[in-house]
């Protein structure tokens, strides 16, 4: 006869709640889990997914994801004859922010070196990648835009061609794809009013010149577009993404490139680490803290429970101690009851977590390992919590069954 | 002492709670003995010390000094043990006390099942063996009910059939027939007897009720902690 399973259907109500209060608390402790993984998988999903094998950025600067990097527009051309390169690409990376339907619409801007890439590799759900330089985006979905819907950003409008699944800044925001050159545009859009105010100061200094004084017509032309006399600094690259040749040492190319002093390179798994190590770094800790809390005060509620528990059974044990029951038929029917609970509670946890976790603003991933250790520390929780009663139980003597 | 014809035997039971200012002799210098087949009532006021020799006999209690056999076996020796108390309560002695004592969350049938699985009995033979201990109360038709679905009477029948299940050669009851009607309380006191008779073992039954007193072999009395013959019935 299992005692256990016999305490439990004469009690089935309060015992599934109590599995119930329990479960809700693993699946705190399951979501701290997957979304620290969330954490993981957003800050290096486009540095994987991109397909490049080095990072040159601004020179001293760990970006373009972990800080700002800007690099001239020259400097794909530069890198594209290192030896052993087989392609280097633009890349542009910003965030912004504007108002849609009276909310905040956050989103990454990831500028592709059209027409070398035109966001094959992305993961997409529906439409197609990019196919003209100007004024096409692919959305991921997170942001909630339609195929085919048009959206002002600066002063055009781009048209969504492309959904993609998955795939989120390091901030939990979803991306954007554009051409380099609209992403550019998107983030260097100067309203009229500015380039008319730039012009007008250019006009003034061409003036105070020499130069402006001995040929007047530059004083005409410095009022014309930018492109004439730039005035402005033509938009800068986030960063240059290459390739490297099957044949080539990645290591070699990274020490050419290193040689350069207006730039920093980085492999994809240093720019992995870069992420990791700096904007992770602290969630990590902090996640982990908080886990680590949690499953503390899970086991302390849970002793508490058992204990409780075990209080109610005392005149119980004592008569069956009394009856001839050894401590070890007592003990595993504590023993029992606590992995019962754990287990009810994990799954719960797991159940409940399976429908609610989607719905969190950030990503919540629940790997199979990270489950199978949940799963080993909810046991060494049910261990550790049935101490407590255990200890009280061994100690209950037969006689107190007349205590009353 | 220690002779194998007796089935109880005890030799200066004397029990002291606390110490000091606070001491209070519950027991003093108790001797007596029941042969085999042999039921013995045990009378006296509330306080004489009763339920203490019985909790001492049926070693649940420790004696502060004073033996204790049983079946010829010194079990106990003041508070030293002389043999695995858990092992020996299970395979020795059943009790049934004033209050029915019952497992809550067993239903009748499993209340008896739980005493006979704990003594090493296969869960079908323990279930029919249940089954037959309940009919032989007139318990049968309530085998599934949760004690709280059972009267105090039908509650103190599943605890004489939980005490019988293993056959001991000791059956100690605490007031058993108090929650019984009188025809059921005098039915219980001819199942000791019978008991005790058919497996050759002792009972020894505290109790108030002295309609059933004819049915005792010996009676003994206790007050102040101390005990005396009453009567003697040889049987």
């Amino acid at each position: 006869m299992n005692l256990a399973i016999k305490d439990i259907r004469h009690n089935l109500g309060r015992f599934v709640l109590t599995a119930l209060g329990i479960g809700m608390l693993l699946m705190v402790v399951m979501g701290m889990g997957g979304i620290y993984r969330g954490l993981i998988e957003d800050a290096t999903l486009l540095i994987d997914k991109i397909g490049a094998d080095v990072w040159i950025v601004q020179n001293q600067t760990r970006g373009p994801f972990a800080e700002v990097s800007r690099v001239q527009k020259n400097l794909v051309d530069r890198v594209a004859v290192v030896p052993g390169v087989k392609h280097a690409r633009e890349f542009v990376y910003h965030t912004i922010q504007r108002e849609r339907y009276g909310k905040p619409f956050r989103m990454g801007v990831v500028g592709l070196s059209s027409p070398v890439d035109k966001g094959d590799w992305l993961p997409l759900i529906a439409g197609r990648p990019l196919s003209q330089a100007h004024f096409e985006m692919v959305a991921d979905q997170k942001l909630g835009l339609q195929l085919g819907e048009k959206i002002k950003l600066g002063p055009d409008h781009y048209k969504v061609v492309g959904i993609t699944k998955g795939m989120l800044s390091s901030g939990g925001d979803g991306l954007a794809f554009f051409t380099v050159r609209d992403a550019q545009a998107i983030q260097f859009d100067t309203p009229g009013e500015a380039i008319r105010l730039e012009r007008a100061s250019r006009r003034t200094r061409v003036s105070k010149e020499d130069l402006g004084y001995s040929q007047p017509v530059l004083l005409d032309r410095a009022l014309g577009p930018s492109s004439s006399v730039p005035a402005l600094g033509p938009p800068m690259l986030s960063a240059v993404i290459a390739s490297i040749s099957p044949a080539e040492d990645t290591s070699s190319v990274k020490e050419t490139i290193s040689g350069w002093s207006d730039v920093s390179v980085h492999t994809t798994e240093e720019e992995r680490q870069l992420m990791l190590q700096g904007s992770v770094e602290m969630a990590k800790k902090q996640i982990g803290l908080f886990t680590a809390l949690l499953t503390a005060i899970s086991t302390i509620i849970m002793a508490l429970i058992l204990y409780t528990l075990t209080l109610e059974k005392i005149h119980d044990i004592a008569l069956l101690k009394l009856i001839g029951a050894s401590n070890r038929v007592i003990l595993w029917m504590i023993l029992q009851q606590a992995f019962l609970l754990g287990a009810m509670g994990y799954a719960i946890a797991y159940l409940i977590g399976q429908k609610v976790f989607p719905e969190f603003p950030r990503r919540v991933i629940l790997l199979n390992n990270d489950l199978i250790l949940l799963a080993v520390i909810v046991l060494g929780i049910s261990l550790l919590s049935s101490l407590l009663g255990i200890w009280k139980a061994m100690r209950i003597n037969p006689n107190e069954v007349l205590s009353g | 002492m220690g002779n194998k014809e007796i089935s109880i035997e005890t030799d200066g039971l004397t029990k002291i709670y606390g110490s000091g200012n606070t001491e209070v002799v519950a027991m003093i210098d108790v001797t007596f003995k029941v042969k085999h087949g042999e039921v013995m009532a045990l009378l006296g006021p509330s306080g004489s010390g009763k339920s203490t020799l019985l909790t001492a006999v049926g070693l649940i209690n420790p004696p502060t000094s004073g033996k204790v056999w049983i079946d010829g076996s010194l079990v106990m020796e003041g508070p030293r043990e002389f043999t695995n108390l858990t092992k020996f309560r299970r395979n020795h002695i059943g009790y049934v006390f004033q209050k029915s004592n019952l497992i809550p969350f067993l239903s009748a049938q499993d209340n008896v099942r739980i005493a006979l699985e704990l003594n090493g009995w296969i869960s079908h033979d323990a279930r029919k063996r249940s089954i037959e201990l309940l009919e032989y109360l007139g318990m049968s038709d309530r085998a599934d009910n949760f004690p709280t679905m059972l009267s105090g009477g039908q509650q103190q029948r599943v605890a004489v059939a939980r005490a019988l299940a293993n056959q001991p050669s000791v059956i100690l009851a605490d007031e058993p027939t108090a929650a019984l009607d009188s025809q059921r309380g005098r039915q219980v006191m001819e199942l000791f007897r019978k008991v005790a008779r058919e497996q050759n073992g002792a009972v020894i039954v505290v109790t108030h009720d002295h309609r059933a007193l004819d049915v005792f072999d010996t009676i003994y009395e206790m007050e102040d902690g101390r005990i005396h013959l009453k009567s003697d019935r040889p049987n």
